[in-house]
């Protein structure tokens, strides 16, 4: 049997999009609706399950099966998913107050356990839903309604904590950067394993232009760094500028007097995260930030190949339970 | 010593006796040896006759150390046995248990009990001699010189406990093994030679109902029960949870029987463990989860979430002492309500509570039942007590169990759009799963239009589904069978229980009626709904009682739903109902009725 050829527009649910005119989150959907043809699963096999917050509401404009659940709990329902049925291809959808806030724990372990899902996680560095506190992302300093005198905390950088996790792919993308985005998420779809993409996403409404240095196509190429596997760390408007490791720092180097050579090669397969690690702590101003794949290992097991592969050893070894034979075992005696 | 009381109880049902058992242990793994906090006892009843509690009283007492006679002392009964170590009876130890001098010299305890000090440590250091075990290792097989003693005593066979001693450490280390075995002959040979008990006893076999017989403990049961339910059904298990006291048996227990298609997952969080168990109903799978009271506080947002989903799932609450951290060795019943109320919104789930070790094996496959008929999550109130208690229990015929009914709807022919929030006869929604075609739906947490499913926040459809939540579960009364009353069907005193309580209750009741008061016992297994005659029960008796481990939470329920003026026996102290407690409670009870009764005819 062929499979139907699909097309973007199938995978659009009837529901009407209620994001708010403007969002970064209605080029996500485009995107995901656009690769999602393209992995030739069936839509009954694709299951997309979120938490709580604008991002969150996505399953309900996929014509696939979902499930909107509670807040940064998303990564637990999939767990549960994915361990009984491997047979599909399970989605987590989450933004950056429900998986680094709320959700950090299970996000941590998610990514520890090597599941077999993708996670977009949809960073605005703020709250929308709750209209405009500061999230887990906000810059210091930044100035919301629940931080009128600038926030205090230290923002978490969810590259690096999936690095630390020792999560086997990473990765960034940006929402106004469509072919990038598609390529991206197209990658984490075909990576077996926990695969985590962060993609900057505008929150026009409670923090515009807060990631404009990568988000706007005039300033992108001077702030953000594609990485490709294999390829010297190259960036600029002219492609003059380089990433050089010097000692155990990175730096920026320009071209004119560093030979390419000398740049630091983007290795994404190294199972040693440091470098990677090295590239996610690059942030704005001082560094151009990196997108792209940051770190694609193959071959770790799978959280859900191990779990039923366990069943299936302990059913060849033992045999097939029987269940009279469970109820009666151990000491027995009759009374007549 | 949990060994040892297993090993006792054990031996005494291959005897054909019946037995209850109540381990009591401290909380912390190693508390500080010899001191108060750090005793772990274990108390075993058996007999010729049928029982149902480990008894009120001791008849017999061992301890090793004076921390053990101190704490337990008040249990045994005045002219019962005391057998003491009394090589655990010094100057050191004495400290440690923060007494004086010797508490066996004390004129109370020489008056009251029949003391016998043994020299324990010092006769089974003696008796291995010859194996060439170090002193420490030697000393360690004193407890089972104890209990070969305590075998002489009620005239036990050592076989059993020989050859468990055998399997258990024969492979690994076959001198222990071997020391063991020569101490448990030796206190068994000093019992028979020293004559110093002049007399022991035979306990004859009880007349149970004919059948084959198993020792089982509650957390087995329930583990059993569910991998039944999960036979039954055609669906494998997927069992999630996060560890914690008393309910880790469980896993335990679940994760030895990956054969039968069972899958657990050691979850990172007590909330995430309810989630995951959520994902596999969502994928068709058979999800549960279990804890005890603090983890299901944690859980309580994600069963919200199940009963708005509308899928299967098994809450497991393995009860004990609250609130907080409260008491996790010890069990109590005051979870009722938590199971009851404690979600955000109208969140109605089904509860039910086991009544005894056995019951657990039936109460979770009626659970797994009445959650896939239902659609809806369902809560299992067990306690500490029965789930650590063991009895003998009848070994069921699974090929006479009913089976459970799954059905996931396929494809629909013609174009009409699929409702996943269309309902049966149950008020049931289909359990519609990923991966069938044409079937593409989105659940979540948000208020659904009803048949549907979409996100709706119109006010009469809100008010229309949280009606039919609720009809659901409260529809369940009809399908399940009729309260039975135990005694008197009508008359002076109703006493009404549930759960763990049950054993303590039913002697009390038998007692009562024995000495001629007019009194009914009603033992609840289903808590949410109640049975649908239970109303009529209640309003059957002049004085309705509630006997709970809490401070009055079922009474609660029930004046709340019946208006009946039920009294209360409440208990919160980390220990079970004693049985005399009960039936001194239900004397006063009849007397104050005598007495209006004289009074009213006085008029």
């Amino acid at each position: 049997m062929t499979l139907p050829v699909l097309k973007a527009a199938d995978f659009a649910s009837t529901q009407e999009v209620r994001w708010c005119p403007g969002c970064g989150d209605y080029s996500i959907l485009a995107q995901m609706k656009k690769v999602l043809p393209d992995l030739g699963v069936p839509r009954e096999k694709i299951v997309f399950i979120s938490g709580i917050g604008c991002s969150s509401r996505f399953p309900y404009y996929m014509n696939t099966y979902g499930m909107h659940s509670i807040h940064g709990r998303a990564p637990t329902f999939a767990t549960g998913l994915k361990s009984t049925r491997p047979d599909l291809m399970v989605w987590v959808i989450t933004g950056d107050g429900d998986a680094l806030s709320i959700g950090g724990n299970h996000f941590i372990h998610l990514l520890r356990r090597n599941l077999d899902v993708n996670i977009v996680l949809f960073n605005n560095r703020i709250y929308g839903l709750t209209k405009g506190q500061y999230s887990p992302t906000s810059v210091e300093g930044q100035v919301t309604k629940s931080t009128p005198m600038g926030a205090i905390d230290h923002p978490i950088n969810p590259l690096s904590l999936a690095l630390g996790a020792e999560a086997t792919f990473v990765a960034r993308s940006i929402d106004a950067y469509v072919t990038h985005l598609g390529e991206t998420l197209k990658r984490a779809a075909e990576h077996k394993g926990t695969s985590l993409v962060e993609v900057y996403q505008n929150c026009n409404v409670f923090n515009d232009g807060a990631m404009a240095y990568a988000q706007e196509k005039g300033q992108r190429a001077d702030n953000v760094i594609e990485l490709e596997h294999g390829k010297p760390l190259i960036f600029g408007k002219d492609r003059d500028k380089g990433i050089r490791l010097i000692g155990t720092h990175l730096a920026v180097v320009s071209l004119k007097d560093t030979a390419i050579d000398d740049l630091l090669i983007h290795d994404e397969r190294d199972p040693n995260p440091s470098l990677q690690m090295m590239l996610a702590r690059m942030r704005h101003p001082e560094m151009p930030e990196p997108i792209g794949v940051l770190r694609a290992v193959a071959g770790v097991p799978t959280y859900d190949d191990q779990i039923n592969h366990q069943v299936e050893l302990a059913k060849t070894q033992r045999g097939i339970g029987d269940l009279q034979a469970l109820v009666s075992a151990g000491e027995t005696w009759v009374v007549p | 010593m949990q060994l040892l009381g297993t090993q006792l109880t054990n031996t005494s049902a291959l005897a054909g006796n019946d037995v209850a058992t109540f381990p009591d242990f401290p909380a912390e793994i190693r508390a500080p040896r010899g001191t108060r906090a750090g005793v772990s006892g274990f108390q075993v009843q058996f007999a010729s006759e049928e029982i149902f509690t480990p008894g009120d009283q001791l008849d017999a007492l061992v301890v090793m150390n004076p921390a053990a006679l101190v704490t337990n002392i008040g249990d045994l009964r005045k002219g019962g046995i005391l057998i003491a170590n009394e090589d655990g009876f010094n100057e050191k130890e004495y400290k440690l248990a923060k007494v004086a001098s010797d508490p066996l010299e004390a004129e109370t305890i020489q008056e009251s009990y029949r003391v016998f000090r043994v020299p324990m440590t010092r006769l089974t250091r003696d008796a291995v001699a010859e194996l060439g075990l170090g002193n420490k290792e030697a000393e360690r097989c004193k407890n089972f010189f104890a209990m070969g003693l305590v075998y002489w005593l009620f005239g036990r066979s050592l076989e059993p406990t020989q050859k468990f001693i055998r399997d258990k450490f024969a492979k690994k280390m076959p001198e222990v093994a071997k020391a063991n075995e020569v101490a448990l002959q030796a206190g068994w040979s000093y019992g028979e030679t020293t004559e110093a008990f002049g007399l022991s006893y035979r306990v004859e076999a009880a007349h149970l109902e004919p059948g084959t017989y198993r020792n089982i403990m509650g957390n087995q049961a329930i583990a059993m029960g569910l991998i039944a339910a999960s036979s039954l059904s055609g669906k494998e298990l997927f069992y999630s949870t996060y560890p914690i006291t008393p309910a880790s048996d469980i896993l335990h227990e679940l994760t030895r029987y990956k054969n039968f298609g069972v899958r657990t997952f050691q979850a990172e969080d007590e909330i995430a463990a309810c989630g995951a168990a959520i994902g596999a109903a969502f994928g068709g799978g058979m999800g549960v989860t279990a804890s005890s009271g603090p983890g299901i506080a944690l859980k309580a947002e994600a069963m919200g979430l199940g009963v708005m989903l509308e899928l299967p799932l098994i809450v497991i609450n393995v009860q004990r002492g609250g609130p907080s951290t409260g008491l996790p060795t010890k069990t109590e019943q005051s979870d009722l309500l938590q199971a009851m109320f404690a979600r955000n919104g109208e969140a109605p789930m089904p509860i039910l509570a086991p009544q005894s070790p056995g019951d657990c094996f039936h109460i979770a496959v009626e659970a797994w039942r009445i959650a896939v008929e239902c659609m809806v999550p369902v809560m299992i109130l067990s306690d500490g007590y029965i789930a650590n208690g063991s009895e003998p229990w009848k070994i069921p015929d699974v090929s006479q169990y009913p089976r459970i009914n799954v059905v996931h709807p396929e494809m629909p022919e013609g174009d009409a759009p699929f409702m996943p929030y269309e309902r049966d006869e149950n008020l049931a929604r289909p359990w519609a799963i990923p991966g069938t075609p044409g079937l593409m739906h989105r659940v979540g947490g948000l208020e659904k239009e009803d048949r549907t499913g979409n996100i709706s926040y119109d006010p009469a459809n809100h008010q229309h589904m949280v009606n039919t939540r609720a009809r659901k579960v409260a529809e369940i009364a009809e399908r399940i069978p009729p309260q039975q009353v135990w005694g008197e069907p009508a008359g002076d005193i109703l006493l009404i229980s549930w759960g763990g309580t049950f054993g303590a209750c039913h002697s009390a009741v038998l007692a009562c009626r024995k000495a001629g008061l007019s009194v009914g016992h009603a033992h609840l297994r289903y808590l949410n709904p109640f049975p649908a005659n239970l109303g009529e029960i209640l309003h059957g008796f002049k004085t309705v009682v509630v006997a709970e481990l809490n401070s009055g939470q079922l009474r609660m329920l029930l004046r709340a739903k019946y208006l009946v003026d039920c009294e209360g026996i409440n208990k919160v102290q980390g220990k079970p109902f004693a049985v005399h407690e009960l039936v001194d409670e239900i004397k006063v009870r009849a007397k104050a009725l005598h007495a209006d009764a004289v009074h009213q005819r006085s008029h």
